[in-house]
């Protein structure tokens, strides 16, 4: 039952990872007098006040905490603010109001050679269009950012030969940017990124600008740098497919607000709006949806195998059915904490939703 | 829909008022040109109430001359030493000593010149181009202009430089500070491109003297802009995701501007280069009247002599030389916008650079081969050409033959067209042109235009230059709407055909890069000097704009809209007429705008060939040094040019506004 207790909590937000990146209340406002208007209402403004002031409301009292080591995904249409929100972060947008906290010092109030420090070594930006410099090859634009921060050229091109090959760039390193493919010049920002070992990576739509199947080879190429490097990203994109593959958190943002923060599954089984709702419609239930938010109580009949509580359905759903008996869900000990019917698979599946049922 | 309904309703209601004031505002003029026995002052600008500016700049220049003079002095011993070291190397050979001592090192071999020339075409744009440029450079030493252009070019190498960095530095200015742009940079380019060339050599000679250090920095002045707004372009082009991603890397605002910046905005900034080049040969050539020398002072020179055969043939080398430069650093800022190709990364130098290498190593050796062969060091009398009695014997023939039709021509022209225009305009109340202009700026752009345009045209009749300025606006008038009834049309064909666009665009291509001086030759040879003269040259040299910007305002228009109408039913005729004439309006008038700016600055020159305007106000004013009279005679050329671009753009953009 303990088990249950700690998932419950961790599901609830109550993560054991220290907090690395936080926003508290952050304001962006665009029109005259922004920081006055916001100032006098103590960080409280609805948005017909905004509109009523005759300023735009970009991002509006957004409050977020990213944990170490975890994909937070900023989810959102265009003009939702998730591009100025992640800009908030790194300074290169200064928020209007509201804080902005970096392993729990506040961003907004240290000097420009600080923030300067803090990006050269602790950051790292991966953008839409690629932002890489015509006039350099692969390995000067890769090598740029050490440049920057004074390192000599053997040890900043020793590291970047050290990314190109992490990237899977060999060969490529005197090539030009417009001599490659999109997915390539994006395997370079990626590489330009990561050569200055930042602790917390953020990922402006980086995929956005590629076609579909690219977009998957460098989702899958994401997941599998993120199993060696553990890095903070936090990764914007539109795609809400996108981000259910990659998310270990989303957040959903409308109009510059925050409209909910949880895992693709919460998101999923428990949509805070029809907004969120309306995204989920589609999403494949048995990728998302794990074994713990299908089951019910052990009713004592016969089971025909074991899952794990985090299992996705998608995973056990054709031996489930082709077992025909219900599956045992087990925690980390090997005891039952209830089980999942064929049944219930398969009105997952088919999307029938039954009165009664888990979900 | 209901805010625009109401918005279009209010707006159309004005069109009507407007015509009623209008015609309120000609018939207030008629009438005070008819009163004008009573009212004489409101028609010419009264002789006893002309403000003397010219005597005050005068008292300015003489002043900063006699207190200043250690400083231009100064001035001019530091750029005499890079000047008089590219002047050696190129065009006069090194003395070293004096007397009977003097060591003569030769100046650089025109075979290697060429050879050079050769192999920079051939880097930057492949065969084709080498020859193109190494024919140039190997026609101007046949034809026996070698020393004169090199002259030039020594000028030029020296200038541009200047101008680059100049430039470069003024536009990160005017970028960084936004109120520099607006309140110093912006009008200050405005009025360094619209003051005509002539009126730069004034000051520049008062301060400097009769030098080439004096035409150096006239051409520094005049050609320095383009780099500017270049600069100031390429700048604000960069994509913000590359800005953001120079803050992200750490970037010092230093590192961001030089490290990543600037270089993103190569492409444009070549672009800047190769207009100063081109501005920098059009104003050395012009600068050989204050001492340049080179090709444009023997122009002047077979001009004042009415030596048309020699005029013409120093003519052809400076479009030799403007066709090689503007192909060869076109080339390259072609190649700087296509982006980086890889190479193989190699440590030697000559593998590195083979063609610079190679073009070094001819260069030594042709020059050190011309000091036991006269041949290498001066182009031998016995293999050049010339033309001169042949344009000479063309000229004769046409005289004699075509003297009547020519001549019938010329005097219906004058009498039919220019007289009474000419008579028009001199005789239009000075104070109606101030009100009527005001009215337009008022119509088109608020009471801001109104008050400039106004204040300006004013400044020409109370500085005593209104009947000089009404002679320039005449001529101006009659050549550049004649430049758009040839160019417009000939812009309408070039858009629809492709085989007719591509014989039309290396002619317009070369038309825009020779210096004004050549247009002038050929006109003279046929038809002598005079105002007709001046209007055919000014047209040819104003039509360029016409065509291009009418071509291109028509072929912009988006292919959805022109299937849009085809789909809808519309004749070729009827999308032409109603689908992409209406849209390509604003560019087509952006093209007459240009137009009418370039017809003044020929204009200007053409007083060389005895027109009776501003510009001969400026010219008599060089021949006298009378740096006051020239100047406020250049400021009201560039008053005329800035009233009719600020109405024009007004127009422009108010069209814009309405097509979205």
């Amino acid at each position: 039952m303990s088990e249950v207790t700690e998932q419950s909590l961790q599901a609830a937000g109550k993560d054991a990872r220290p907090i690395k990146l936080a926003c508290r209340n952050v304001w962006k406002l665009f029109g005259g007098n922004a920081a006055n208007f916001i100032r006098q209402r103590d960080g409280k403004a609805s948005m017909a006040e905004v509109a009523a002031a005759g300023l735009v409301g970009a991002v509006r009292a957004v409050d977020l905490e990213i944990r170490q080591g975890e994909i937070f995904i900023i989810m959102g249409l265009s003009g939702s603010g998730k591009s100025t929100l992640v800009r908030c972060m790194s300074r290169l947008v200064e928020p209007t109001h509201g804080k902005v906290e970096f392993e729990g010092k506040d961003l907004l109030k240290i000097s420009d050679a600080a923030l300067i420090e803090l990006r050269r070594h602790r950051m790292g930006m991966v953008f839409q269009n690629f932002a890489l410099l015509p006039h350099l090859n692969v390995l000067e634009n890769i090598a740029f950012p050490l440049g920057i921060q004074g390192q000599d050229r053997p040890t900043r091109e020793a590291r970047a030969r050290e990314v190109i090959e992490l990237v899977g760039l060999n060969g490529r390193e005197h090539f030009y940017p417009r001599e490659l493919s999109g997915g390539q010049q994006q395997r370079v920002g990626i590489a330009r990124s990561l050569a200055t070992k930042p602790e917390i990576w953020f990922l402006d739509e980086p995929f956005s600008a590629l076609d579909p199947l690219i977009r998957r080879e460098m989702q899958d190429e994401l997941m599998r740098l993120q199993t060696m490097l553990h890095k903070t990203i936090v990764f914007i994109t539109h795609d809400f497919d996108e981000a259910i593959r990659l998310a270990d958190r989303i957040v959903i943002m409308k109009d510059g607000e925050v409209i909910q923060t949880g895992t693709p599954e919460e998101l999923v089984v428990n949509p805070a709006t029809d907004y969120v709702a309306e995204f989920t419609r589609d999403v494949d239930r048995a990728k998302v949806i794990s074994a713990k938010s299908l089951m019910r109580a052990c009713d004592g009949a016969e089971h025909g195998g074991t899952v794990a509580p985090d299992a996705k359905i998608a995973s056990f759903s054709a031996d489930i059915v082709s077992a025909g008996k219900p599956f045992a869900v087990v925690n980390g000990t090997g005891k039952p904490i209830g089980e999942v019917t064929p049944q219930a698979v398969i009105d997952l599946l088919a999307g029938i939703e039954r009165p009664g049922a888990a979900i | 829909m209901t805010v625009t309904a109401s918005a279009s309703e209010a707006r159309s209601r004005p069109v009507q008022a407007w015509l009623a004031v209008w015609a309120c505002a000609l018939a207030a003029v008629l009438v005070v040109f008819l009163l004008q026995d009573s009212a004489p002052w409101a028609v010419n600008y009264p002789a006893s109430a002309v403000v003397p500016v010219a005597d005050w700049v005068s008292a300015l220049m003489g002043w900063v001359k006699s207190n200043l003079s250690w400083l231009t002095r100064s001035i001019t011993a530091v750029l005499g030493v890079p000047l008089d070291f590219a002047l050696n190397l190129l065009a006069k050979n090194f003395k070293i000593g004096h007397g009977a001592d003097t060591v003569v090192l030769p100046r650089l071999s025109w075979v290697g010149i060429c050879a050079a020339a050769f192999l920079a075409g051939r880097a930057a744009g492949g065969w084709k181009l080498g020859v193109l440029v190494g024919g140039c450079f190997a026609y101007i030493a046949l034809f026996g202009q070698w020393t004169s252009a090199m002259l030039t070019l020594a000028l030029i190498s020296i200038a541009v430089p200047f101008c680059i960095v100049t430039g470069l530095f003024a536009g990160i200015w005017a970028w960084r500070k936004p109120w520099v742009e607006r309140l110093i940079v912006s009008p200050a380019l405005d009025l360094m491109q619209t003051i005509p060339t002539f009126a730069y050599l004034i000051p520049m000679l008062l301060l400097f003297g009769n030098s080439p250090v004096s035409a150096m920095i006239a051409t520094a002045i005049f050609a320095t802009p383009p780099m500017v707004r270049a600069t100031m372009l390429g700048l604000s082009r960069v994509p913000s995701e590359i800005d953001d991603f120079s803050e992200m890397a750490g970037c010092t605002a230093r590192q961001k501007l030089w490290r990543v910046l600037l270089p993103s905005a190569r492409p444009t900034l070549m672009v800047g280069v190769n207009q100063v080049i081109m501005l920098a040969l059009n104003m050395v050539i012009i600068a050989s009247m204050i001492g340049a020398g080179g090709l444009g002072y023997d122009v002047l020179l077979a001009l004042r002599a009415l030596k048309v055969g020699e005029a013409m043939e120093a003519g052809l080398a400076i479009v030799a030389l403007a066709i090689a430069l503007d192909r060869l650093s076109q080339a390259i800022a072609h190649n700087h916008a296509k982006g980086h190709v890889h190479r193989e990364v190699s440590p030697s130098f000559w593998r590195r650079y083979p063609n610079l290498t190679l073009a070094i190593v001819i260069l030594a050796v042709t020059t050190l081969l011309g000091l036991f062969v006269p041949a290498f060091a001066a182009v031998p009398k016995a293999i050049t050409l010339t033309t001169a009695p042949l344009w000479k014997a063309a000229v004769s023939w046409v005289t004699i033959n075509f003297f009547d039709t020519i001549e019938a021509f010329r005097v219906a022209l004058i009498l039919n067209v220019l007289n009474p225009v000419r008579a028009f305009c001199e005789g239009f109340p000075w104070l109606g042109a101030v009100f009527l202009l005001g009215l337009a700026g008022y119509q088109l752009g608020g009471f801001r235009l109104a008050t400039l345009v106004a204040v300006l045209t004013a400044f020409c009749a109370v500085t005593g230059l209104w009947e000089k300025t009404m002679a320039t606006v005449y001529l101006c008038g009659i050549s550049a709407f004649i430049a758009c009834l040839i160019g417009i049309p000939i812009g309408l064909m070039a858009s629809r055909s492709d085989r007719f666009e591509k014989i039309v665009t290396p002619v317009i291509d070369t038309l825009q890069v020779l210096p004004s001086f050549c247009f002038i030759i050929p006109v003279v040879m046929l038809f002598r000097v005079g105002d007709v003269t001046a209007m055919i040259a000014t047209v040819a040299f104003a039509v360029v704009p016409a065509i291009r910007y009418t071509n291109h305002g028509i072929r912009q228009v988006p292919p959805a809209l022109i299937e849009a109408a085809k789909v809808s039913g519309c004749t070729k005729r009827q999308t032409f007429l109603r689908v992409q004439l209406p849209l390509a309006l604003p560019e087509i008038m952006l093209g007459v705008n240009q137009t009418i700016l370039m017809a003044l600055a020929m204009i200007i020159i053409c007083a060389m060939i005895g027109t009776r305007d501003l510009g001969q106000e400026v010219f008599i004013a060089l021949s006298k040094a009378d740096s006051g009279r020239g100047i406020v005679a250049g400021l009201a050329i560039a008053f005329i040019g800035i009233v009719a671009d600020r109405l024009f753009n007004a127009w422009t953009a108010k069209a814009r506004a309405r097509l979205g």
